[in-house]
This record gives C-alpha cells, structure tokens and sequence, in this order.
C-alpha cells in the first residue's frame, strides 16, 4: 500500500480511552474501528491472537469510526459498546459484537446486554436517549483529524500503521516498535 | 498541497491548479435531467472532490467518509462536489449504494474537460487524479492536494482548509 505523509494521532491516549493493558507497556495500538466493518472483524481475531502473544508489552485502545451510511448498525452498535462500558463492560461487548457480525439489530443488543448480565433498563435507556452518540462522534472526528480515511485504521504508539494487518505484518510492526521503546 | 513526494506514485506529476488561481468554472450533469453549475455555489465555501473511479475500493471509501462528514462541512456552509469520468447513470447506481447525500458529477463528454481544466486529469489513464480543490466564498482557490492515484487522502486537509478560511472572514 503506497503511503501519504506520517499520520500522528491527534488526541493522545488518556483514560478517557477504552484501554485494555497497561499504558507504561512498551507498545500502545490504538484502533479506529466500526462493529460492521468485516474487515475490522477480520482484524478483530488477529488482534486476539497478537495480544495472547504479546501480553504485558502492548496494550490496546479501541476507538469508534462508525461509517453509518454503509453500515446500518454502526452507529448504535458503538453506542451500545459505550453503553456497556457505563456499567463496566466496554470489552465485553465490544468481544461479542465483533463476534457476532451478522446480528446486530437493537433487539439483538438487548439480548447481548442480557447476557452480558448489564442493568437492561439502565442499558434500554441509554441506548434511546443515544446518551453516548457524542462520545461516538468525538472518536469518530479524533480519528478524521489524525488522518483515518477507512476502517480499521490503525496507530502504534501515535503513529500511523499503514501496513497489512495480517497477524505477521502487524505482529512485526509492533514488536519493532516495542524494542525502539527499550 | 501538490508536492513533490507525490512523483513517485505520479508518473507525470500534475500541474493542478494552486491556491489564489480562480477556479474554473463548470457546468456537469448530476443525473441524466439535471445538472450544476459551479458558479451557483458561489457565496459559500465549496469542496471539489476529483477521483478516479465509481466502485474502486479506495474511491469508495473516500466518497463514503465524505458522506459521513456532511454535517461537518455543513457547519462551514461548504457545499461538495465529486467528479469522476464516469457517466451519470454510472454515478447514480453508484450513490445509490453508497446512500451518497451530496452531487456526484459527470466529466463524461469532452471527457475529463473540466479536470483538465484544473489540471487534474491523467491522460496515461484516461480518468480524473484523486485531487482536493477547496474554494472561498468567491471562487479562488484557497487550497489544493493531489494523493498518490491509489491513496484515499482522508479529509483533515479539508478541514483545515475550512477553519483556515473561516477564521480569515
């Protein structure tokens, strides 16, 4: 893939981020990334497998990029992952929804929220009141300024990765970014 | 900004049109029955966004986040123009798939006319370059990007365009 100029992540990662790891790990991947995106599901069992391998050395961001007039349900399957998250579940359902591609429809969500054993009321409500749409919005415009043009678009330690997100590609790219760390 | 990183990707780099040069105007169909005409735009800053092809992965792409960011380039008042090469019922399947909300125009016949115009056609591939033109409010040129053919260039530069240009009113 041919490259434009160095794309730097705009917003630096903060706890304000859904952030699975540690943030002192040597390597940081920041993805922007939509539920319905079959290429970020692809990507989604890659990342599996580089973080079992990598462990304690990189820890993972997870940032909203959904592209809501190609995928009907991306803009509420982020706000359900945000909604999740208010009760402490951001990973998990953000897990079972890159686990289940093919359904995710609101009353799909519910069930997932369900099963996921969140407070559903709390959770029905959220998701009527699109109480986390700004949120989505604000990841969604972060990744706009820092250059994001398609999912899933990814950053390792702020910088653009424009390489193939293969597990060898991706999994080369990181353990060379972690040893510059050392 | 054209610039000289692009020539690897750009066997013959082009001769786009730079910022302060008025931009050319244009009339081009939209649909078989309707057409628009740049100089109706004036008034309000305008985005003129040149590529390729309809149905490319990459234009797809482009057009798709374009799309996704009309309520963005609402807020600065500008109005978005695609323009490919490709005929107008090409264009109109096209934006139908992609739920496109903004005027995706025909430089079907001369072909690529109105791109060269803006130097921003490719004659080695007979199609237009995947080149950015933001416009002021009188129809100069405030900022121009040619991409690599096969890079979607996001919409950053767009943006900054926007604000640079709002905050010179």
């Amino acid at each position: 893939m041919a490259t434009t100029a160095t794309g730097i992540l705009t917003l630096p990662v903060s706890d304000h981020d859904h952030i699975r790891g540690s943030l002192s790990a040597p390597v940081t991947l920041v993805e922007y990334g939509d539920y319905e995106c079959p290429y970020c599901g692809q990507a989604y069992y890659v990342l599996q497998e580089i973080e079992q391998e990598l462990g304690d050395n990189m820890c993972f961001v997870f940032r909203n990029f959904p592209l809501t007039s190609v995928h009907l349900h991306a803009e509420h399957t982020a706000e359900a992952a945000e909604a999740a998250g208010a009760q402490g579940q951001f990973w998990e359902m953000h897990d079972m929804l890159y686990e289940h591609q093919t359904a995710l429809d609101d009353s799909q969500l519910l069930q997932y929220a369900d099963a996921l054993g969140l407070d559903v009321v709390r959770f029905n409500r959220d998701m009527a009141e699109h109480h986390y749409a700004d949120r989505v919005h604000e990841d969604f415009m972060s990744g706009v300024r820092s250059g994001v043009n398609g999912t899933p678009t990814f950053f390792i330690n702020g910088v653009r990765y424009n390489g193939s997100y293969d597990l060898e590609s991706l999994m080369a790219a990181l353990i060379d970014a972690a040893e510059k760390e050392e | 900004m054209s610039s000289d990183k692009n020539e690897q990707e750009t066997p013959n780099p082009t001769k786009a049109l730079w910022p302060g040069a008025p931009a050319p105007n244009f009339a081009l169909h939209t649909t078989p029955d309707q057409s628009v005409s740049l100089s109706e735009l004036r008034g309000a800053p305008a985005i003129l966004a040149f590529y390729p092809a309809d149905w490319s992965p990459v234009c797809g792409d482009q057009m798709v986040l374009y799309n996704e960011l009309l309520p963005e380039f609402r807020r600065f008042h500008a109005n978005l123009l695609g323009i490919s090469v490709d005929g107008v019922w090409c264009h109109l399947a096209f934006a139908k798939d992609r739920k496109l909300r903004f005027p995706s125009l025909s430089d079907f016949e001369p072909k690529g006319a109105v791109a060269r115009t803006y130097g921003a056609y490719r004659q080695q591939d007979g199609v237009c370059e995947r080149a950015l033109f933001v416009l002021n409010p009188e129809g100069i040129i405030h900022w121009s990007y040619v991409s690599p053919i096969g890079v979607n260039p996001g919409a950053d530069g767009i943006l900054s365009a926007l604000e640079d240009l709002s905050a010179k009113k």
